[in-house]
C-alpha cells in the first residue's frame, strides 16, 4: 500500500511535518517510516519519501545511504548490530560477535536460511559499560554473552515454527 | 557524592516522573527564570563557570551571549549524538531525569529569545526518544512547556529529532545540516551557528550538549555561586565521568572536578578488572583524546580540564577507556583508526584519505607486515591530516596514532621488529571471561 495516504501512518507523517518550518527536515523521520513499511528503504519508499518532502528521489537516496540505521537491502526479521568498538572489545565484543556469526553459520552482514536474523558489526551504541551489547531491530539488548544470545535466537525460531504449524 | 546535581534520579527515586521532579525543585529553575530578564539569566550562567560538557569546554554563558538580540527567529538545539567510543552519559541523563533537559533546554532557549528548541538523539536511542516526546507531552500538560509556560507571556516548543547513525552528526554544524534534511557533513565557518545565516535555517542558533544543559535548572534553582562552590577554578560544578575497559565496576559517576583519577578508578570502580593485570594506560576522552599511562602522577591528579591539560591531554566529554597489561596500545590505535575511517563522512580530502591509509598500515603492522619505517609513515600521515580539515574529526582520527606511539613506543617495536604478529585483529582480553561470569 505504501506510506503515502496510508491511515496507519497519516497520523505520524504529519505530526512529523508540523514538528519543522521546512519539511524537507523530515526526511529522515519519513525513511524510517518507509523502512517499517517495505522492511528497507526501496525505490517505492525513496519515490514517496520525496514526494512528500518536496525533495528529488536521489536526494533521498543520498540521505539514505549516509547513515548506518536506513538498510539499502532486504534484511532478516532480527536486525542484529553488535558494538565491538575499542571500549566493548575491551570487555569482549570482537570474540562475542564472531562467535554470534558462528552460531547463525552466517558471514558478516550475512541473514539466515529462515530468513530471520540479519548479524553485523555497528560503530559504538553509547552503551560501553554494558558489553558485549547488541540493538536488534532498533532495540538494546545489553550484559550478553552466547548463552543469552542463544536462548533468544531459539525462542525466536520457536516462534516462527509454531506461527507456521497454525 | 551526598547529593547529586545531574543525577538527582538516584537520590530521589522515580525522579523520571514529572510529580515526583516537581516535589524536588523541579522546575523551579525555570519559574525562578521566567521571573527574570533573558539578560540575568545569561549573566547568572556565565557566574557559574558552567562549560560546556561535549568534551570542548567553552564557557556555556558566553555562547549563550553571542546570540544576536535583533535577530527575530532564533532556536536550541540541544546535541543529544552522544557517539563516540566511551561516551555513555547523555543516556543516563535522559533516562533517568529526562525532566531536566528538558526544563534546562526551555531556560537556554528563555535566554537566548528562541521559541523552539530541538533535542537531537543519534537514532540508535530510539526509545529514549519514544519516552522523551512522552515526557514534553506530560509537561504540557501542566503548562511547562507550550504557549504561556505559567502565565508567563512566554511560549517555546521543545522537539526531539532522531538521526539515523553517524557519528559526525555530533559535530554541531553537521548536526544542524542533518536537523535540515541534508547531508550531516560539517559546515565551513564562518559565519558560525550563533550568527546569522550560520544555524539552523540559517537563524542564530544556540549548540548545547545534554550534560551542559541538564546543569542549568540547577544552577538556576541554587544560583551561581552554590554551583562553583562544586569543582575547582576552572572547571566549576560536577561531571559525569563515564568508565570503561579493564575496571570491576563500569559504569557511569558524577563527581565535582575536585575528584583524582584514583578516586575513581580505585575507590568507586574497584581497580583493575583482573588483580593479576595492573593498569596500563587511559584515555581520558573516549577515542579522541591523547592517551596516558596509568601511573602515580596520573592517579594523583585531579580530573579537571586544566589539570588534565598539564599531563598532555584532556578530560573533554570524561569518557575513561581503561586499559590493562594485556593490551598492547597498536590494537587500540588501529580499534580507534577503524572507528574514524567508517565515521568520517568524506568531504575533506585529508580525513577520508588518511584515515583509509592509516587503517591500511595499522592492520598491515598488526598482522605481521610492517616495517620499522612504517612507524614514521603513519606519524606523518597522521600530522597531516591534523589540524587542516573543516571539523575536528580529522584532529580527532590524527591523535590515537601521534599520542600512542608517543606514550608507548615500545608497543609498536614489538611488532615491526617482528617480535610480535596477530594471527586476526581480534582482541581478546584475558579479562573477558572472567567478566562475563562475574554479577552485573
Amino acid at each position: 500500500m505504501g506510506i503515502l495516504n496510508n491511515p496507519k501512518y497519516e497520523e505520524r507523517i504529519q505530526w512529523y511535518l508540523n514538528k519543522y518550518p521546512d519539511r524537507r527536515s523530515a526526511v529522515m523521520p519519513l525513511l524510517y517510516i518507509a523502512q517499517e513499511e517495505y522492511g528497507w528503504i526501496n525505490d517505492a519508499g525513496l519515490d514517496e519519501v520525496a514526494q512528500i518532502c518536496d525533495m528529488d528521489p536521489t536526494q533521498v537516496k543520498s540521505i539514505a545511504g549516509f547513515y548506518t540505521m536506513y538498510s539499502e537491502k532486504p534484511k532478516g526479521k532480527y536486525w542484529l548490530q553488535v558494538c565491538n568498538d575499542l571500549a566493548c572489545a575491551l570487555r569482549g565484543a570482537d570474540e562475542f560477535h564472531h562467535d554470534l556469526l558462528d552460531y547463525l553459520d552466517i558471514e558478516e552482514g550475512g541473514t539466515t536460511a529462515d530468513g530471520l536474523f540479519t548479524a553485523e558489526h555497528v560503530m559504538c551504541l553509547a552503551a560501553c559499560d554494558k558489553a558485549p551489547m547488541l540493538q536488534c531491530n532498533f532495540h538494546y539488548m545489553e550484559n550478553l554473552d552466547m548463552a543469552k544470545i542463544k536462548a533468544f535466537v531459539e525462542e525466536k525460531r520457536a516462534e516462527l515454527e509454531h506461527e507456521s504449524s497454525k | 557524592m551526598d547529593k547529586h546535581i545531574l543525577l538527582r534520579g538516584f537520590d530521589v527515586p522515580d525522579m523520571h516522573k514529572l510529580d515526583i521532579y516537581t516535589q524536588n525543585q523541579g522546575f523551579a529553575g525555570l519559574k525562578k527564570a521566567l521571573g527574570m530578564t533573558p539578560d540575568q539569566v545569561i549573566e547568572e550562567v556565565k557566574a557559574s563557570g558552567l562549560r560546556g560538557r561535549g568534551g570542548a569546554g567553552f564557557p556555556t554563558g558566553i555562547k549563550w551571549g553571542f546570540i544576536p538580540k535583533a535577530e527575530p527567529l532564533k532556536y536550541v538545539v540541544v546535541n543529544a549524538d552522544e557517539s563516540e567510543t566511551g561516551t555513555f552519559k547523555d543516556r543516563l541523563i535522559m533516562e533517568t531525569n529526562p525532566y531536566q533537559l528538558i526544563e534546562g533546554a526551555i531556560i537556554a532557549a528563555y535566554a537566548i529569545g528562541a521559541k523552539k528548541a530541538y533535542i537531537y538523539l543519534r537514532g540508535e536511542f530510539w526509545d529514549v526518544a519514544h519516552f522523551i516526546d512522552d515526557c514534553i507531552e506530560e509537561a504540557r500538560k501542566q503548562n511547562l512547556v507550550g504557549d504561556n509556560i505559567q502565565g508567563s507571556g512566554y511560549s517555546c516548543e521543545v522537539y526531539t529529532h532522531l538521526g539515523a547513525g553517524a557519528y559526525i552528526c555530533g559535530e554541531e554544524t553537521a548536526l544542524l545540516n542533518s536537523l535540515e534534511g541534508k547531508l550531516g557533513q560539517p559546515r565551513v565557518r564562518p559565519p558560525f551557528p550563533a550568527q546569522k545565516g550560520g544555524g539552523l535555517y540559517g537563524e542564530p542558533t544556540v549548540v548545547n550538549n545534554v550534560e551542559t544543559i541538564a546543569n542549568v535548572p540547577w544552577i538556576m534553582a541554587n544560583g551561581a555561586a552554590a554551583y562553583k562552590a562544586y569543582g575547582t577554578e576552572q572547571s566549576a560544578g560536577t561531571k559525569l565521568y563515564c568508565v570503561s575497559g579493564h575496571v570491576k565496576k563500569p559504569g557511569v559517576y558524577e563527581l565535582p572536578f575536585t575528584a583524582t583519577f584514583r578516586e575513581l578508578l580505585y575507590d568507586i570502580c574497584g581497580g583493575p578488572l583482573d588483580d593479576a593485570h595492573p593498569f596500563k594506560a587511559l584515555l581520558p576522552s573516549g577515542g579522541s583524546g591523547p592517551i596516558v599511562p596509568i601511573n602515580d602522577t596520573l592517579l594523583d591528579t585531579r580530573m579537571s580540564y586544566e589539570d588534565t591539560a598539564k599531563l598532555g591531554t584532556i578530560i573533554g566529554s570524561a569518557s575513561l577507556i581503561v586499559m590493562d597489561d594485556t593490551v598492547n596500545v597498536t590494537w587500540v590505535a588501529a580499534k580507534i583508526t577503524k572507528f574514524f575511517k567508517h565515521e568520517s563522512c568524506g568531504k575533506c580530502t585529508p580525513c577520508r584519505e588518511g584515515t583509509y591509509w592509516l587503517d591500511k598500515v595499522l592492520d598491515r603492522i598488526l598482522t605481521g607486515g610492517g616495517k620499522p619505517e612504517d612507524i614514521r609513515l603513519i606519524e606523518n600521515v597522521a600530522k597531516n591530516m591534523a589540524g587542516i580539515t573543516l571539523c575536528a574529526l580529522g584532529e580527532f582520527a590524527a591523535n590515537p596514532i601521534i599520542h600512542t606511539i608517543k606514550q608507548f613506543p615500545d608497543d609498536f617495536t614489538e611488532y615491526v621488529s617482528g617480535k610480535k604478529a596477530d594471527v586476526s585483529l581480534e582482541h581478546k582480553p584475558v579479562g573477558a571471561k572472567k567478566f562475563a561470569a562475574q554479577e552485573k
